[in-house]
């Protein structure tokens, strides 16, 4: 078992004629994710290394291939029109990579995509990874391997880093996501950790945060009252400067929310464990298994 | 990106907000003849990108043109939390009956642009919100519809009991609004939004922030950036195209990813080191962002060792190490260099370390304590 994406993934690639969509749909190939189509517009009907049939639209691909999943390669001023084409055409999962997507256009994609139906990850993500199964993103694929840990984090390398001490101390992970680190995304912590719960492979969870905004915060009171699986937290940014101030509306919305002393205490409260360094990841995992 | 206080005014006024004439002065001539030309009293104003510039000296009442002038000599030049003032804005004084907050913000909680209005508005509106955040109203908007009138109406009398006053308010907020979203804006403010004795309701002063993912579909918003008012490693950085944030202590920190480079900062930290930055060389490698960011980090005279933590995903670690030897060739290093590479063509970046004479580990909490031991052994 999985969340998200698992041996019945089938992916569309949007953006698979591009210098990084095309490098990753090979990625993905390679790792053996069912990659069933690509999109690029004015170039339907070609060939992606002479197996992957490419079409114009997200719904001729859909309707020719049956795709229940898409990732999103498109430089910053179309992604928005690339996730809402995917939504539209009924795409269930649509994982967003590209990174710079204006925030007022997730004000707008966010709402339609909810409408439809369809869960978004990201955009400014690495994806998500099952091991073993299905890759969807730019997540390295060796430096996973299957087992009862469930990652979910808000950053890329930061990601990878504990991704890889846990496997290099042999312990397995069920499905690694990365929900981004953009204002509005389309998964949040809670989203995923809902589904680590219900999943039976998922034993033990571990969660990366950042400073800013209450997300943490949010997840630690869900972790709290509806979780019964035990989570590890980390939060980046311990020693960061306060940000510089964004006029007075930033100081009223966020109130003191968002700095790392006040996720630590959150995660505190809700009884996790709390990693001081990535490293510690290792020991709090292996005690809770 | 922020804007100045101008700058916002000059859009706000484009979308019909009611602002007090002003005009920006670099002397205190022009600021004297401004004063003149628009006729007294006058408010000086510092355009820095800094909160509090009231309470810090740089905002003056005139009186006369003479007064404009000797507050123009002392505000020009002025050091304000670091930023010196190089404009002022001299701006018609209203008379002041009350003053009100009115600000958006992209809100994460409710994925959309929040109003937040208040009545209590002024310098101490973050007062206000601490102490009593029941005089503050939120109002999400829903950006499909935009701001329809019987919500900024809903608003308009949270502020005022006086219809006129209500309706006046209604109509700034729309505009507000419509400037937000063209702009690309993060966070938009008036305030105060003020009540003249007469009645008359406008905007005496105007805040923009720009969501700087924005700013290559907004050619003449990008156009609006003051570099002269921005720290010139910052904008050194920017333009090769790296995220630097300057910070105080003595360990140079490159890394990739904005969480890995704030756990690398962390780490530095737990084992009694201090960052001298926070920097991040992004997804995509090329050994050109690496030799910028070496160049920007070394012109640091603070720093005492330089550690590299990559962990290469899109990131090609040959590229940082190819990077590093560029860079150390052209401009050998004074100060000791610790690097952390691992991931993608990882024996490659190795091989070309070792060949040119670098040392290099695979592991972070090693490399971490290394760089630390290094630049505390230095500055003792």
């Amino acid at each position: 078992m999985s969340i998200f994406v698992d041996n019945s993934t089938t992916l569309l690639v949007q953006g698979i004629t591009g210098r990084d969509g095309s490098f990753h749909a090979r990625q993905m190939m390679e790792y053996g994710t069912k990659v069933v189509g690509g999109v690029t517009p004015g170039k339907g009907g070609q060939m992606f290394e002479e197996t992957v049939p490419i079409f114009n639209t997200v719904a001729q691909a859909v309707a020719a291939t049956g795709a229940n999943t898409s990732v999103i390669y498109v430089p910053p001023p179309f992604a928005a029109d690339a996730m809402m084409e995917a939504a539209a055409a009924g795409v269930k999962l649509i994982v967003c990579i590209t990174e710079g997507v204006p925030v007022l256009d997730m004000t707008k994609v966010y709402p339609y995509v909810k409408e439809m139906g369809a869960r978004l990850l990201g955009p400014n993500c690495p994806g998500l990874i099952t091991p073993g199964q299905s890759k969807v993103g730019i997540i390295p694929g060796r430096i996973c391997m299957p087992g009862p840990v469930g990652v979910v984090s808000r950053s890329g390398t930061l990601t990878y880093e504990i991704v890889n001490l846990l496997t290099k101390a042999g312990i397995g992970q069920s499905t690694c996501v990365g929900i981004g680190g953009d204002p509005i995304n389309g998964t949040n912590f809670i989203d995923a950790l809902a589904a680590f719960e219900a999943d039976p492979q998922t034993k033990v969870v571990a969660m990366m945060g950042e400073i800013g905004g209450t997300d943490e915060q949010e997840a630690a009171e869900f972790v709290r009252t509806q979780m019964t699986k035990p989570v590890v937290g980390f939060i980046a940014g311990q020693t960061a400067p306060p940000g510089r101030r964004m006029g007075h509306a930033g100081a009223i919305i966020s109130g003191s929310a968002g700095t790392a002393a006040e996720k630590i205490e959150a995660f505190e409260k809700a009884g996790m464990g709390i990693a001081k360094r990535p490293m510690d990841f290792v020991e709090l995992v292996k005690a809770r298994l | 990106m922020n804007i100045h206080e101008y700058q916002a005014k000059e859009i706000l006024r484009r979308h019909g907000v009611p602002i007090p004439e002003g005009d920006i002065a670099t002397t205190p001539d022009a600021a004297e003849a401004l004063a003149v030309k628009y006729g007294v009293p006058v408010m000086v104003k510092a355009q820095v990108h800094v909160g509090g510039r009231g309470k810090a000296g740089g905002v003056k009442y005139c009186a006369t043109p003479a007064v404009a002038r000797e507050k123009a000599t002392a505000i020009l030049g002025m050091d304000i939390k670091g930023l010196t003032v190089l404009k002022v804005l001299v701006t018609v004084a209203e008379d002041i009956g009350s003053e009100a907050y009115v600000g958006i913000i992209v809100d994460r909680a409710t994925k959309k642009p929040v109003f937040m209005v208040s009545a209590a508005g002024g310098i101490d509106i973050e007062e206000v919100a601490a102490t009593t955040p029941e005089k503050i109203k939120y109002h999400p908007v829903d950006p499909r519809y935009g701001l329809r009138t019987f919500e900024a109406m809903e608003m308009g009398f949270f502020l005022y009991q006086d219809v006129k006053q209500a309706r006046a308010a209604a109509k700034i907020m729309q505009q507000l609004y419509a400037a937000f979203i063209e702009s690309g804006c993060s966070l938009a403010e008036i305030n105060p939004l003020v009540v003249t004795p007469t009645g008359k309701v406008v905007a005496v002063d105007g805040k923009m922030v720009i969501d700087d993912n924005e700013l290559e579909r907004l050619p003449a918003i990008e156009a609006l950036r003051d570099e002269s008012s921005e720290d010139p490693a910052e904008v050194d950085a920017r333009k090769a195209n790296l995220t630097f944030i300057k910070l105080d202590g003595n360990v140079g920190c490159v890394v990739n990813g904005a969480g890995l480079a704030m756990a690398t900062m962390d780490l530095v930290k737990y084992y009694g080191g201090d960052p001298a930055n926070f920097l991040d060389i992004g997804g995509s490698s090329n050994p050109e962002k690496v030799v910028n960011a070496l160049r920007i980090i070394t012109a640091d005279k603070n720093v005492k060792a330089i550690l590299f933590n990559i962990f290469g995903g899109i990131t090609r670690t040959d590229d940082v190490a190819n990077g590093i030897v560029t860079a150390t060739k052209a401009n050998p290093l004074t100060v000791p260099i610790v690097i952390r590479l691992t991931g993608t063509n990882e024996e490659l970046a190795m091989k070309i370390l070792t060949e040119n004479g670098f040392s290099a580990s695979s592991d972070m909490d090693e490399a971490v304590q290394k760089a630390v031991a290094l630049a505390t052994g230095a500055a003792a």
